[in-house]
């Protein structure tokens, strides 16, 4: 972790003031196999060193496919998954070392929002005794009693004060992801970690709950971290993205650069797959394609993790040397060996493996 | 392309199938399709409501909804897979001119997997978990080419290939939870072009899919429809899927149709207040940051009846008198056709008067 110990001076001047500071995070899960006695046959390396820094009041959004440890990580800064190594500095105080008491204290100030409305609501707990429980936890004795706090959350969600005698099947989906962020904000958090806050909502719905998040940032002066596998929803809330590949950071930037000089092959072959709802750009798009699948986080590929996809593989380094997260541009970091000549386009991207020419017939 | 793949173009002339060039209409014809599944103390539930389309070899056409729109079920009731108890299928489906509404469920398994096939969207569920790779891609082969195990399982290893399976002969032996999801996915592919079905339904492909291997799947589909003709109809709610592989797009609305355009038009101008709100409420990767989203307000769950009126008006931003009294029909307005007493002005035209109609 040489390369995380020279990047925090850099990380501190760009980021004026982080509420969230993440250094040489690691989080590995055993694999154990045997009968009678378990043994311990390698580790599931899920997060595996992450640097980063969220500033206050800004949405970080982390992006990446399924299984690269995005919301591992998301966990694993609230403490809901125990890290293997490394520090959550959270407002000055090291998250990871707190214990007991002290760590259910802090923990009233970060809040998760949780993918699947439906699972993570008590089907046989009323809104009002769901929002209510946090503040009972945690022996919060708001302002006006307890019943007028839940009609103010209720409100401030979009949710008629009605609401509140009712049970989550009684509710849209919309709707009950609607009580997960009351819920949330309940305890008025500082940081809110939303894991796939809109994925299992209709489409139609989804711009509603992105709304409410927004606003509610700016009227609480939340700072979020905001974990989704869609990028162009991550892209439209937050101002800092970083992209996570086998559980490693591979690039980040403020989301407008991101969008408009991705740096590492991944955010690159990433960008050009996602669908955009326009025909003519549709067409005229170059598509990078990326061979085969995601390489076991159990076993990684060496060097770069994701020399195995890269269509901008080079000979040398890729296979060998693990790349370090280098600044590019200022807030742009990239864990690529060859990204400037990938940007000036020296380096051209090979022939994908996919390519159809490339798949043979049986004739 | 390389040289080998003629064979794949030459599906109409594959063996055993004659008398194809008398009938020169669309492939397959939707005529007034709808469901309803009724039981017994319950309100009846029409899932489809006098849907329409047609769909002609090498064409690509998308049926756009969010769930409970009634897409997948037209996709079930084309492939005569819904149950027959508690459900009333009316209207008409027609595979080349052939009835398939009421055929015998003997004729129905000779024509699935042989003439038309489906993907199904989760490809753990769809596929036996108890039951090889192999033996699920030649069954195909086996019940509708009487080919022997032997060349059964030859066949089977070069399609996997051809759907971009590494290691085919290996991963015949696999069962399905050795394989990823896209891999899986794509053997899925694999088993439903085995016997190069001339008319392939996609339900949701990809939704489950990361956007990589969601790339791959449909540059595969792509080609597909290019090299052997196949028409394709894709069912997704997903616009952006829509936008680059599909011909024709039909957007459905609690089981009616309610915007049917060629691809260019529905997204350039969208003239359904739906379609707009759809377009208007989905973050765009190429837009510039900080512009609000503009969702459409209520769920998917607030319809009135489209006997009374039109199922959008309550979430309708463009609604009018006649929207909660009448029922609109679909009409053709300029490229489109449109089931709407109101519909979006369409480009070029300013602000929204009212279009006579009513």
């Amino acid at each position: 972790m040489s390369e995380s110990v020279e990047q925090v001076g850099e990380l501190a001047a760009a980021g004026a003031d982080p509420l969230l500071r993440v250094r040489g995070l690691k989080v590995h899960f055993p694999i154990v196999k045997g009968v009678i006695v378990d043994r311990v046959v390698g580790h599931v390396r899920a997060v595996d060193g992450v640097d980063l820094d969220v500033t206050r009041g800004s949405t970080y959004g982390l992006v990446g496919e399924s299984g690269c440890g995005k919301s591992t990580l998301g966990r694993a800064v609230l403490r809901l998954v125990e890290p293997t190594a490394g520090t959550v500095e959270f407002d000055g105080v090291d998250v990871a070392s707190l214990k007991g008491e002290a760590l259910r204290r802090e923990r009233r100030r970060m809040q998760m929002v949780f993918q699947d409305p439906m699972s993570s609501l008590d089907p046989r707990q009323s809104v009002e005794s769901v929002l209510m429980e946090p503040l009972l936890a945690h022996d919060v004795k708001p302002e006006g009693g307890v019943d007028a706090h839940v009609r103010r959350l209720l409100d401030v969600v979009g949710l008629p004060g009605s609401a509140a005698g009712r049970y989550p099947h009684e509710f849209s989906g919309g709707q009950r992801q609607r009580i997960g962020i009351a819920r949330a904000i309940a305890l008025n958090p500082d940081l809110v970690i939303a894991d796939e806050p809109v994925s299992a909502l209709d489409v139609s719905v989804q711009a509603q709950v992105v709304n409410l998040l927004e606003d509610l940032q700016e009227q609480l002066g939340l700072t979020y971290v905001v974990i989704a596998h869609d990028l162009a929803v991550v892209r439209h809330v937050s101002d800092t993205i970083g992209v996570m590949y086998l559980g490693m950071l591979v690039e980040e930037a403020p989301s407008d650069d991101l969008y408009a000089t991705p740096r590492h092959p991944y955010t690159i072959s990433l960008m050009s797959a996602i669908p955009i709802p326009d025909p003519d750009v549709e067409d005229r798009r170059e598509r990078i394609l990326l061979a085969g699948d995601l390489p076991s986080p159990a076993n990684p590929p060496s060097g770069c993790r994701f020399h195995t996809r890269c269509p901008f593989r080079q000979e040398t380094r890729c296979h060998d040397e693990v790349p370090a997260l280098r600044t590019l541009a200022p807030g742009h970091r990239v864990a690529c060996h060859w990204a400037e000549d990938v940007a000036d386009g020296r380096i051209t991207p090979a022939a994908s493996a996919f390519d159809a020419a490339a798949i043979p017939t049986d004739a | 392309m390389g040289t080998g793949t003629s064979e794949e173009l030459d599906l109409g002339q594959a063996p055993g199938r004659p008398g194809r060039a008398a009938y020169d209409g669309p492939l397959l014809a939707v005529d007034d399709l709808s469901v309803t599944f009724t039981r017994r103390g319950r309100r009846d539930v029409r899932a489809v409501d006098g849907v329409s389309f047609a769909i002609r070899p090498g064409e690509t056409v998308g049926l756009v909804g969010e769930s409970g729109s009634g897409k997948s079920v037209t996709a079930l009731a084309v492939m005569g897979l819904l149950p027959r108890r508690g459900v009333r299928v009316g209207g008409s489906v027609r595979l080349e001119g052939e009835e398939l509404l009421g055929a015998s469920d003997d004729r129905l398994r000779d024509l699935r997997g042989r003439e038309m096939a489906m993907v199904f969207q989760d490809p753990m569920t769809s596929l036996n978990p108890v039951v090889s790779i192999g033996v699920q891609v030649t069954e195909v082969l086996r019940r509708h080419r009487d080919m022997t195990r032997e060349q059964a399982a030859v066949e089977a290893a070069s399609l996997l290939r051809r759907v971009g399976i590494p290691d085919p002969v290996r991963r015949l032996k696999d069962y399905p939870h050795q394989l990823s999801g896209g891999m899986r996915q794509r053997a899925l592919i694999a088993s439903a072009l085995a016997c190069r079905p001339r008319l392939l339904i996609c339900d949701e492909p990809t939704t489950a899919l990361d956007v990589t291997i969601q790339a791959q799947i449909l540059d595969l589909l792509r080609q597909l429809v290019r090299e052997s003709g196949t028409a394709l109809l894709m069912i997704t709610h997903d616009l952006g899927v829509v936008a680059g592989l599909c011909d024709t797009v039909h957007v459905m609305y609690s089981g009616r149709v309610v915007e049917s355009a060629p691809r260019r038009p529905l997204f350039g101008a969208p003239r359904h207040p739906y379609t707009g709100g759809l377009l208007a409420s989905i973050p765009r990767l190429d837009a510039p940051r900080g512009a609000p989203l503009h969702p459409i307000q209520g769920s998917p769950n607030d319809t009135i009846p489209w006997e009374g009126g039109c199922a959008f008006a309550p979430r309708c931003e463009h609604r009018v008198d006649a929207c909660t009294t009448s029922a609109p029909a679909l009409e053709v307005r300029g490229d489109a056709s449109v089931r709407c007493w109101n519909p979006l002005p369409p480009p070029g035209r300013a602000a929204a008067a009212p279009e006579e109609g009513t």
